[in-house]
């Protein structure tokens, strides 16, 4: 029986007791990231199903948030860099086996196409709109001939930068809470239903708003059939493995996680969703605000426990 | 070549000389170390074992640090050698989220920091100051491909562990037992 441990020596600032490096500039920037994608995904997809009418805001007006939500998430990755001056380093090199180099490119590109994509739709929200310079009014006749390749960029992106947020973490094999290949699709689809409730909150239209809040119900059942694998994966898993799982089932994290992401963040936006969908009055914004509270508390959650979860020690 | 360490763990008395003299050769900032001390006691009273280890980077051969380094500028030198190109480096800290025994840490100045196993040093013929100045001389460092060497010569006479090698890294310090 390993009684007694002690580490001498080493009280590295960030690293000792236990990792405490990155800190909410990770989640935010996680959650920012997930809500674009989700906002992006569902607009390419409907536009290019020629769905552009029936949901005006999915297509045209909710991506307004995009550019908004990547400019503040990169911000907030800026923010965490320690050595900043350097983090144009970054756009030296691709290198294919590090998740962070792809995100870096991947936002690289969706940022520029996501505004691209949102200033074709101005003239739309404002009728005399005028672009300032000719050339701006030709780019803007060529976005329009050509949406639907944009759009399809813009799919598939939104899949990468989906699932990216996911494996930036789940590449790290040190950390047992993260190094589950759920965590990709997981955080792909809660970053989808944060994007469906941001798109349903906006939406005026009660077709829309039904159509979308059944896509979200799905998807709120694939993120607790998710959520059911990853703890049984973990609970099948290696000792360490086995002793992150319990972080969330009798451990410190087990009431924010249960009560915050599960029953909050999940559960009750479904049973208001149902309800809704049952002709019931329900405001929009509460389900939707609580699915956006509760894939960031998730994120948070995961972010923290999942640095404190090691091999050693 | 392979550059990698023995440390005798019945030697080792566990005094820190080793992680003074890293501090010293490298300015290594107050308050921060490259190698460290790690003290365990297995069993219970009165059946008890202590053991005692000087530890540091590893420098894995399948370094996961080098694998999620967005920049490059975690790489791998000659011999296996794991390092970080100060100027190349961001800061973003995913080599330290990468690495199971939290061998890197934060620099005040912004980049990325770790044991280099002395490589300054080795290039010139010398060993690496921890090494160096072990009063028990409880430390071996060589080259694995030349059966000559003090730490191929340690480790063949010797039975031997190394950390964590379940989180698939492959380290190349290994504990004489």
């Amino acid at each position: 029986m390993k009684e007694e441990l002690i580490i001498s020596g080493r009280m590295n600032p960030g690293i000792d007791p236990y990792l405490n490096l990155w800190h909410w500039q990770i989640p935010i920037y996680l959650f920012l990231g997930g809500l674009a994608a989700g906002i992006l995904f569902f607009a390419a997809l409907y536009s290019i199903m020629g769905k552009d009418k029936e949901m005006p805001t999915t297509v045209k007006w909710a991506p307004f948030l995009v550019p908004l939500a990547l400019t503040l998430g990169l911000g907030a990755l800026f923010l965490d860099l320690k050595h900043k001056l350097f983090f144009w380093q970054l756009y030296t090199t691709i290198r294919l086996d590090s998740p962070m180099s792809w995100g870096a490119w991947t936002l690289m590109l969706i940022t520029p196409l996501s505004i691209i994509w949102v200033a074709s739709y101005v003239k739309e929200a404002i009728p005399d709109w005028k672009w300032k310079f000719a050339w701006l009014e030709s780019f803007e006749g060529l976005v329009i001939r050509y949406r639907l390749a944009l759009a399809w960029a813009l799919l598939v992106l939104a899949i990468i930068l989906g699932i990216y947020t996911g494996i930036l973490l789940s590449a790290f094999n040190a950390r047992p809470l993260w190094n589950t290949s759920i965590l990709g699709p997981l955080f792909l689809v809660s970053g989808l239903s944060t994007g469906i409730a941001a798109t349903m909150w906006m939406s005026k239209d009660p077709r829309e708003r039904s159509r979308l809040s059944r896509i979200d119900l799905i998807l709120i059942g694939i993120e607790l059939f998710l959520i059911t694998h990853l703890f049984m994966g973990f609970l099948a898993s290696s000792a360490v493995q086995i002793e992150a799982a319990q972080l969330f089932l009798g451990g410190q994290f087990t009431v924010s996680f249960w009560v915050f992401v599960i029953v909050l963040g999940l559960l009750f936006p479904a049973v208001l969703e149902i309800l809704e969908l049952r002709g019931y009055h329900i405001p929009m914004a509460i389900p939707a605000l609580a699915i956006l509270i509760g894939g960031l508390i998730f994120r948070f959650i995961m972010v923290e426990a999942g640095q404190i979860t090691r091999y050693l020690y | 070549m392979r550059y990698a360490m023995a440390i005798d763990t019945r030697k080792c008395v566990g005094c820190s000389d080793c992680v003074v003299a890293c501090q010293t050769e490298n300015n290594v900032p107050v308050g921060y170390c490259r190698d460290w001390i790690t003290e365990t006691v297995d069993g219970t009273y009165p059946h008890v074992e202590l053991e005692l280890r000087s530890e540091r980077c590893n420098h894995c051969d399948n370094a996961p640090c080098v694998r999620c380094c967005p920049t490059g500028a975690s790489h791998i030198v000659e011999g296996g050698v794991v390092l970080v190109t100060h100027n190349e480096c961001i800061g973003c800290g995913a080599c330290i989220q990468s690495c199971p025994y939290d061998a890197r840490y934060s620099h005040p100045e912004g980049y990325v920091d770790k044991c280099t196993f002395c490589i300054h040093r080795v290039r010139e013929g010398q060993k690496p100051a921890c090494v160096e100045v072990c009063p028990t001389k409880c430390m071996y460092f060589g080259d694995l491909d030349d059966p000559n060497s003090e730490i191929s010569v340690a480790l063949r006479n010797r039975k031997f562990k190394d950390l964590a090698p379940e989180a698939g890294t492959k380290p190349q310090i290994f504990y004489l037992i």
